[in-house]
């Protein structure tokens, strides 16, 4: 199944490759990642989502945390959490298909960009799955060109990880200790 | 800004940590890139040993960490000198030896510009580094190096690579020493299980009756020799050793089973394969010691003590993991195990071993040949009364040693378990003799490993080292030979050596030869080797087609081993 990992890092050179080279090392896949600054200039935040079934996901959990950059991993993928994508949709609109293509952009609450001639451009963000329900239903018209940002994800409720002290812990973030109950 | 910290060179900084970091010596190479750091070399007082590759700086360092739990220090220049380093560092980091490489690097106007000499080294050893780091200023060089030599030796330990461009070394900036000290919030070694997992420990060590302790390279990491041993006695329970575990547990000890794995002892596997409960300390679950993972100790409860996460559930599911130092888990354990005596289960397993004992050739009287088995009985014989530290390359006579040397002593075999490395021995050994002048180092190595790195024969006349070089001279590939005669329809393709005369060449370099080709020279040759006050080189021309006995081949089940014939015969005529 897809497992949503949180990874907090050290913001320097480098460390977007020691983690990727440690996926490819290690022969965990990788679906989507992407990385970007967070409300700590020091700190970068990285959201990975990977297809694993949960031994493997521990054992990418513990690899992960052994990268000396690393501040903290969370795997979020059975907490309650905010989950979202990001896609630009450029798909061809040419006489009344383009009233078609704004309903539908209404429906799903997709904001539009830029309008030409012939062609529509689209913002959408949401769950993974309501991307891919638009992009299906887009499909007909004729889609020019698509990216997505791939999945940013952050807990629900106030409680966020603290990054600021050393975390000694390995595990969810309110674990109390090291276990491995298997 | 604070005027009494003195200003100095990048170069001279380098030196003055690794000094303060209490490193002695350094193993190098120097070359364009890394010149800058030579220079200064003249202000400190670290002893710097030339080596005649840089693989061998690499080793050499590995040797050293490895005789004395220190971190060994290897210094090399840009471009080819450091990729000469990647086999020494993917050693190191297989076996979680705690080394720091240091490389010059091109200018940092020129980096990403193929310059000459310029390799993008910290890229290419992200994989095989514990941690490394790409150095461009001067007042980044202190703190690179205390975190380098911070995280080479704690948690579990592995190589740190610091890559300096030249500039950095040439240029000045004020020297903070205070102000460079690790400071890491990333990095946790110091990890420890929770209390609920120490209770589901000794659960199953009360229930267990038939267990097995496993013990692993990390109990002397860890430092936790005797606790290992108190926990075995206490506990009663028989302690099967990986290769790099063998001396942890004195092997005149009476829990001590020996070897396990694909060349262990089949009693040993067999107690393995029967065991209820398997205590794995400080041990990884190699392939070379389960076998196929489908029938490894199906009926066997499995907890796992190991420092390092990643390694739980890696390769055998276990029931209890306990992340942590071995040393404290064993310190919190102990005094909470309850004695007990499995005499049963132990009687047991010496029903197994007697059924061994017929098939080995050490009971094979002298038949004019000389066989491998032999000789190194024979130095161990001649060598255990001493403080001796064997060091081995990769092949049959690796595994002959691990099976006749009785290793008693911790740190007393220095070998490349997980990454195999040819070549290894002979710089590995020039390591362990610098860290431990005192004790009387044998290389043991084969005809083939031994051409991978002789080149350091030069390293030991210069430095006026005294160690001993056994060649074990079977005129093949003598491992692969065998695998091509198990498994390849004996088609040696690739493996008999054209080697050259081994005591000319050593006595080209100044070192004194001994040629020995039957059993009764072996005991003088050593002892010769031994009262010399040089290098000793001596080639045993040992039986070309022996083999290794016994061997679960690869994919095999632990149990389903290849034995020795029985009753013994000749094994090169035998089939």
């Amino acid at each position: 199944m897809l497992h949503t990992i949180v990874v907090y890092v050290e913001n320097k050179p480098g460390v977007l490759s020691r983690v990727v080279t440690l996926f490819r090392r290690r022969a965990f896949n990788i679906d989507s990642l992407t990385v970007g600054r967070t409300e700590k200039p020091e700190v970068s935040r990285m959201t990975i989502v990977t297809d694993a079934d949960e031994d493997q996901a521990r054992r990418i959990v513990a690899n992960v945390y052994k990268l000396v950059n690393v501040l903290l991993v969370d795997d979020v993928t059975h907490q309650p959490a905010l989950l979202r994508d990001l896609a630009l949709v450029k798909v061809s609109a040419t006489g009344e298909k383009r009233s078609q293509i704004l309903e539908l952009a209404t429906v799903f609450k997709a904001r539009v960009l830029d309008i030409a001639l012939d062609s529509i451009t689209l913002e959408l963000t949401g769950g993974e799955e309501k991307v891919d329900r638009l992009l299906e239903l887009l499909n007909p018209f004729g889609l020019l060109e698509v990216v997505r940002t791939g999945i940013v994800a952050m807990r629900r409720g106030a409680k966020s990880p603290d990054v600021t002290t050393k975390a000694k812990r390995i595990g969810p973030v309110d674990d109390s200790a090291v276990s491995y109950s298997v | 800004m604070d005027s009494k910290k003195p200003m100095m060179t990048g170069a001279r900084i380098l030196w003055e940590c690794l000094e303060r970091e209490g490193v002695k010596t350094v193993f190098g190479y120097p070359g364009g890139a890394i010149l800058p750091a030579y220079d200064a070399l003249q202000h400190s007082s670290i002893r710097h040993i030339l080596v005649r590759h840089e693989q061998g700086a690499t080793h050499m360092a590995d040797g050293f960490a490895r005789a004395t739990g220190g971190v060994g220090v290897a210094v090399a220049t840009s471009g080819p000198g450091a990729t000469n380093m990647v086999t020494g560092i993917a050693t190191a980091m297989m076996d979680s030896s705690p080394i720091v490489c240091i490389t010059g690097q091109v200018g940092s106007k020129l980096l990403g510009s193929d310059a000459f000499q310029e390799t993008d080294i910290t890229g290419v050893t992200l994989p095989i580094t514990k941690h490394n780091y790409l150095v461009t200023r001067a007042d980044e060089i202190a703190h690179a190096v205390r975190e380098a030599m911070y995280v080479a030796k704690s948690g579990r330990p592995g190589p740190v690579l610091i890559d300096i461009t030249k500039d950095a070394q040439q240029s000045s900036c004020e020297f903070d020493w205070e102000g460079a000290a690790p400071r890491m919030r990333g990095y946790r070694p110091d990890l420890s299980p929770a209390k609920e997992e120490y209770k589901k420990a000794l659960e199953l060590i009360r229930a267990a009756k038939r267990p097995v302790i496993l013990a692993g390279h990390g109990i002397s990491i860890s430092g936790a020799e005797h606790e290992v041993q108190a926990f075995a006695e206490k506990t009663c329970i028989p302690v099967a050793m990986t290769l790099l575990g063998l001396g942890h547990l004195p092997a005149s000890h009476v829990l001590n089973l020996g070897m396990m794995g694909m060349h262990g002892e089949a009693w040993v596997n067999k107690t393995i394969q029967e065991a209820d409960l398997l205590l794995a300390f400080g041990m990884r679950f190699d392939d070379r010691v389960t076998g196929t993972l489908k029938t490894y100790a199906v009926n066997a409860k499995k907890i796992h003590v190991d420092i390092d996460p990643a390694e739980i559930n890696k390769n055998v599911k276990v029931d209890v993991a306990l992340v942590g130092d071995l040393r404290n888990i064993l310190l919190e354990l102990l005094p909470r195990v309850e004695s007990a005596n499995h005499t049963e289960w132990i009687e047991h397993i010496h029903s197994l071993k007697g059924e061994t004992a017929v098939r080995d050739i050490q009971n094979l009287p002298d038949n004019g040949h000389l066989y491998a088995a032999h000789v190194i009985n024979d130095l161990w014989h001649e060598t255990r009364e001493h403080e001796t530290i064997i060091v081995t390359d990769v092949g049959q006579h690796q595994m002959w040693e691990a099976q006749y040397y009785k290793h008693e002593q911790p740190r007393s075999l220095i070998t490349s378990g997980g990454l195999g490395t040819m070549g290894f021995a002979l710089p590995a050994g020039v390591g362990a003799k610098v860290a431990r002048p005192d004790a009387d180092v044998w290389v043991v190595v084969g005809d083939g490993g031994f051409q991978m790195t002789m080149a350091e024969l030069a390293t030991i006349v210069q430095e006026n080292l005294k160690v001993n070089i056994a060649i074990i001279n079977n005129g093949y590939l003598g491992m692969v030979r065998q695998w091509q005669e198990f498994f390849y329809e004996r088609n040696y393709e690739a493996t008999p050596l054209l080697n050259p005369d081994f005591a000319k060449l050593a006595e080209a370099y100044g070192i004194r030869s001994i040629v020995v080709k039957h059993r009764s020279e072996v005991v003088p040759a050593v002892r010769a080797a031994r009262a010399h006050e040089g290098p000793v080189l001596i080639d045993f021309k040992v039986e070309q087609e022996d083999t290794v006995y016994p061997m679960v081949a690869a994919g095999s089940a632990l149990h389903d081993m290849i034995r020795r014939p029985n009753p013994l015969v000749e094994t090169a005529e035998d089939e």
